[in-house]
């Protein structure tokens, strides 16, 4: 059951209307509107010339694109941008896949060593990732893969929480499904994917959307395992654009927003979604 | 041979029962995982214990040096220093998040009136890059008369702040846009929490007349238990782990002023990636992952109280 | 019949360049990210590419940041560059890493180095053998934003010469509001940028003396002459209020957006400043105190690493050659700013008038380089006391001797 199934409405029967509510909306909406004045001020900020960047009003005087023209001329903005969106990506399939696999085998099948695994794997949550970044670095530098896609991406190729996101989805699937499908003569694999994985969608878009999310705003391992600017992923080519820029204000909210306007409009087009996918996660996991 | 090897797995799976065969199957699912787990996950963490010990710093080959990194740690006054930092920003980061979020989604959820679009408004800071903001953040922290915020507080006739030059302010202010972020992430999940909470309690309770805020105390927080325990120990680990923020708000004088600013992980990251001592880096690392799994441990006791 | 030699010619030119495409040794040279720089070296790299079509140089660069680190991780792995830019700071630690190796003396004659390259060089020689040569060399130089010099009623092309010439002008330019901000500097200052390097072999040097001892290996500034430095330092804030540390967030950002009237950069700094728009600015030499001028000097050299042998390393001898060659030198000039490392090249009469590159050059020529250990460190510690000076208000006595015993700490650690 999902928690949004109770409708809204229900809801507010429960709760009479008064004259405070209006109060307490007003408090609400005005605490959302400081909450997105930073994104506001960003954008803003990219739209004005050097010389309004210190003028604080919110509406650029001439809003002009010229800033994301500079920024985008030498073509890095949209290499970092590619690679951010191929690392995100290919993590993101690889938890999707690899997650979910490994939680139906724990949930559905069962076999001496399961408890085991289940806690082997549950308890690599305990291991910070800084803890593991020394002997990740000594181990890419040794395989040649420091500067390399594969060098982001594999310490985030599977992840303990999403294995055990993913278990506890599994538990809910009825076995008779599946009994079924045996019986039809399906294999073990055929099964998982073709009948139990159609039936946790959800999980799997809050898997995809909090994976996708986490590899898109990564910053300590993309930092440390990148050398060359061209294999820089959005937030590594962001800060060293600052860096670079010796405070050219104007620019970096360039830089800024070029980095957070792609998760908005995903946001803004699938934010149903989203915020279902947040809770299932949190509800869980 | 091959032929002769196929007919002998010919036998020994028409041997197998439905049983054995499905055990073959769930392991074959988890072999590359495993793999992947023992590689990727338990044997750099044994690494990280064994570089622990040692001295290697990337220029010389490493010897063994028994405890000395971690006298060596107990004895610096700056890992002391980032000790009570990481702390700070633990211990105010996660209360005042789980406040503000609790308040809102205690709120909102009463909302009806373009509820979703408030809901998005919270939301969105969430979706935002640390590493991006910090930036934004740090120009609002500016001195006059560039910054922001300095610019808001003499226009209401207040003094200028120092902020981020500042060895008391650095530290809040650079925790700021890290509650900030992660708050409609707690929203959300609060609101979900209290959803959960079936409404005949609500209903039982208001024909026993009890008040909202007895209502409040002796049934919503109650049951939303699990869901602040999760919420504890979610913020907790991400305070104690700060670094983008930090990297990117003092990036030339990291971690400071005077290191007031500066985290455990900032200083992991400068000892094994700025100065090449590993092995002192590495004993940093196992304290960071005896601090986080001591608070993981309170806090699960506390789940389990419930 | 004149078409068929071209054609003839074509098809040679052709074979030519197949040939040798495929028998082309691929050298990897490493840098650190500094715009003009990647920039200057595309251009070397083009150059000794179409002088050695049988080398290719492929060029990798990276943050400063992290520079070292990775340079050090990737060569004791077997990989990385062959040809390798270090901060003759780090030498030391190259050396006893066994990660670049000494120059073949084949092909960089000993006596030869010692007599066409500024004595600093001697940075770069370790037991008998030199281990690398700079393209360039770094000196420091005061900038001045002529505009603001001319609004505050200060003659634009006298630039102060004294450091009481220096602290009048940074009085008459320094802007503040009603309620004391800043709202612009006379003078930016920045112990995380260059100041650190001026108050330690400039100001403490002015003030009758030496920040180390011992090769660099024994701090001894926290004397008289130190407290001095760091008190006249510290006063530009707290007392004259003619600077503030942070504003604009950083030196060269204030001077660039023309509300600092005078800043201490390097020459590395002039490609930077060179894209200002909005205002004149000029450069003169660090101002004398008590009469005495000093000036601080460093520069990155070019080494070959230690894995590398063979037809690689005969290519990477070549492209060192052709990196610190005197037409080198100019093309670095040009794009990023820095000096020849080359007497002959840097000394010539007209870089000696040019109203930019003379200053740095007569800087030069008094000019001491701080052998650090481990220069991130070091410069933290001074950075850090500054800060307790202004911040805390900290005794800068105390602060000082602080600092001295910190950063003798960090010198000890690393000897060990």
């Amino acid at each position: 059951m999902s928690p949004n199934d109770r409708s809204l409405k229900a809801r507010h029967q429960a709760f009479p209307i008064h004259p405070g509510r209006i109060f307490t909306w007003t408090l609400l909406f005005l605490g959302g509107v400081v909450m997105v004045t930073p994104i506001l001020f960003m954008l803003s900020t990219s739209l004005k010339d050097a010389s309004q960047v210190y003028d604080l009003r919110l509406i650029p005087e001439a809003p002009s694109l010229d800033n994301y023209k500079v920024v985008l001329s030498d073509g890095r903005f949209l290499r970092w941008f590619l690679n951010s969106v191929i690392v995100a990506v290919c993590v993101t399939l690889s938890n999707v896949f690899f997650d979910s696999l490994v939680g139906y085998t724990l949930a559905k099948f069962q076999f001496r060593g399961r408890y085991l695994v289940f806690l082997a794997i549950l308890s690599t949550l305990m291991i910070p990732t800084e803890m593991l970044v020394i002997p990740w670095y000594l181990m890419a530098s040794s395989f040649g893969w420091i500067d390399s896609y594969w060098g982001i991406m594999f310490p985030g190729m599977m992840t303990a929480f999403g294995t055990f996101l993913m278990k506890q989805f599994f538990e809910t699937v009825p076995d008779e499904f599946l009994e079924a499908a045996r019986v039809d003569g399906l294999n073990e694999f055929t099964i998982w994917w073709r009948v139990a994985m159609p039936l946790v969608t959800p999980a799997l878009s809050a898997l995809a959307i909090f994976t996708f999310l986490g590899n898109w705003t990564a910053f300590f391992w993309p930092l440390i395992v990148t050398n060359s600017r061209e294999l820089y992923t959005l937030p590594i080519g962001l800060s060293s654009f600052a860096v670079e820029q010796a405070i050219q204000w104007e620019m970096i909210m360039t830089g800024a927003s070029l980095a957070t306007i792609p998760t908005l409009i995903v946001f803004l087009l699938l934010q149903r979604y989203i915020v279902r996918g947040v809770m299932l996660a949190g509800l869980k996991g | 041979m091959t032929t002769a090897l196929s007919a002998r797995y010919g036998l020994i799976r028409g041997n197998l029962s439905l049983r054995q065969k499905r055990v073959l199957w769930a392991w074959s699912f988890l072999a590359v995982p495993i793999a992947f787990y023992s590689i990727i996950r338990f044997w750099p963490t044994l690494e990280a214990f064994t570089l622990s010990f040692t001295d290697w710093n990337l220029l010389r080959p490493a010897s063994f040096v028994g405890f000395d990194n971690y006298i060596r740690l107990a004895n610096d006054p700056l890992f002391w220093q980032v000790f009570r930092n990481s702390a700070v920003y633990l211990l105010i980061g996660t209360p005042v998040s789980l406040v503000l979020s609790f308040v809102i989604a205690y709120y909102l959820d009463r909302v009806n009136f373009m509820h979703g679009f408030i809901r998005a408004l919270y939301f969105l800071p969430f979706l935002t890059t640390a590493a991006a903001m910090a930036w934004v953040w740090r120009w609002f922290y500016q001195p006059l008369p560039i910054g922001v915020l300095n610019g808001v507080l003499t226009w209401l006739g207040l003094s200028q702040q120092p902020f981020l030059r500042s060895t008391v302010q650095a530290l809040p202010a650079i925790l700021a846009p890290a509650i900030w972020a992660g708050l409609g992430f707690q929203v959300i999940i609060f609101m979900a929490g209290l959803r959960a909470i079936p409404l005949s309690y609500y209903e039982a309770a208001r024909i026993d007349g009890l008040s909202e805020l007895a209502i409040l105390r002796k049934i919503t927080i109650p049951l939303l238990k699990p869901t602040i325990v999760f919420l504890v120990v979610f913020s907790s680990i991400g305070f104690l782990r700060i670094f983008d923020q930090v990297y990117n708000m003092t990036f030339n004088d990291p971690g400071g002023p005077l290191n007031t600013t500066k985290p455990i992980v900032l200083m992991i990251y400068q000892t094994a990636f700025k100065s090449m001592e590993m092995g002192y880096a590495a004993a940093q690392t196992v304290v960071l992952f005896l601090v986080l799994l001591v608070v993981s441990l309170i806090q699960l006791r506390l789940l389990k109280d419930h | 019949m004149r078409l068929r030699k071209i054609i003839a010619g074509l098809a040679f030119g052709f074979s030519f360049i197949t040939a040798n495409a495929a028998s082309a040794v691929e050298i990897e040279y490493w840098q650190y990210v500094f715009d003009t720089r990647v920039k200057a070296m595309d251009q070397l790299i083009q150059k000794f590419q179409a002088a050695n079509p049988d080398i290719k140089v492929k060029h990798t660069t990276f943050p400063y940041a992290e520079y070292q680190t990775k340079v050090a991780s990737a060569i004791t792995a077997g990989q990385g560059p062959d040809v390798v830019q270090l901060f003759y700071g780090w030498l030391d630690g190259f050396v006893s890493g066994k990660l670049i190796q000494p120059l073949p003396k084949d092909a960089f004659a000993q006596d030869k180095i010692e007599a066409e390259f500024f004595p600093i060089i001697a940075a770069m020689k370790r037991n008998g053998e030199y281990y690398g040569l700079p393209t360039a060399v770094r000196s420091l130089a005061l900038f001045y934003n002529k505009k603001l010099f001319q609004t505050a009623g200060l003659d634009p092309n006298k630039p102060p010469q004294t450091i009481e010439e220096f602290i009048a002008a940074a009085e008459k330019v320094a802007k503040h509001d009603s309620s004391g901000n800043m709202l612009s500097e006379g003078f930016a200052m920045d112990m995380a940028g260059q100041d650190h390097q001026w108050w330690r072999e400039v100001l403490i040097r002015q003030n009758g003396g030496v920040p180390y001892t011992d090769n660099d290996r024994k701090v001894v500034y926290n004397s008289e002459a130190g407290l001095k430095a760091l008190q006249f330092y510290v006063d530009l804030q707290k007392k004259l209020k003619v600077g503030q540390v942070g504003f604009m967030d950083e030196a060269q950002a204030a001077f660039k957006g023309g509300l600092a009237a005078m800043t201490i950069d390097g020459t590395f700094r002039l490609g930077a400043f060179s894209s200002i728009k909005a205002f004149e600015w000029g450069v003169t030499e660090l101002p004398a105190m008590n009469g005495v001028r000093s000036n601080y000097a460093s520069y990155f050299a070019n080494a070959i690493t230690s894995k590398v042998t063979g037809e690689k390393l005969e290519a990477a001898k070549k492209f060192l050659a052709y990196v610190s060659s005197p037409e080198a030198m100019d093309i670095w000039m040009k794009v990023v700013g820095e000096l020849p490392a080359r007497r002959s090249a840097a000394l010539t009469s007209a870089n000696l008038a040019d109203p930019i590159y003379g200053p740095f050059l007569k800087g030069l020529e008094y000019a001491h380089t701080t052998l650090f250990v481990d220069e991130a460190a070091q410069r933290q510690t001074a950075i850090d006391m500054v800060n307790r000076v202004l911040i805390q208000n900290q005794d800068p006595k105390e602060a000082l001797a602080e600092a001295a015993k910190a950063e003798q700490a960090i010198i000890d650690r690393a000897a060990k």
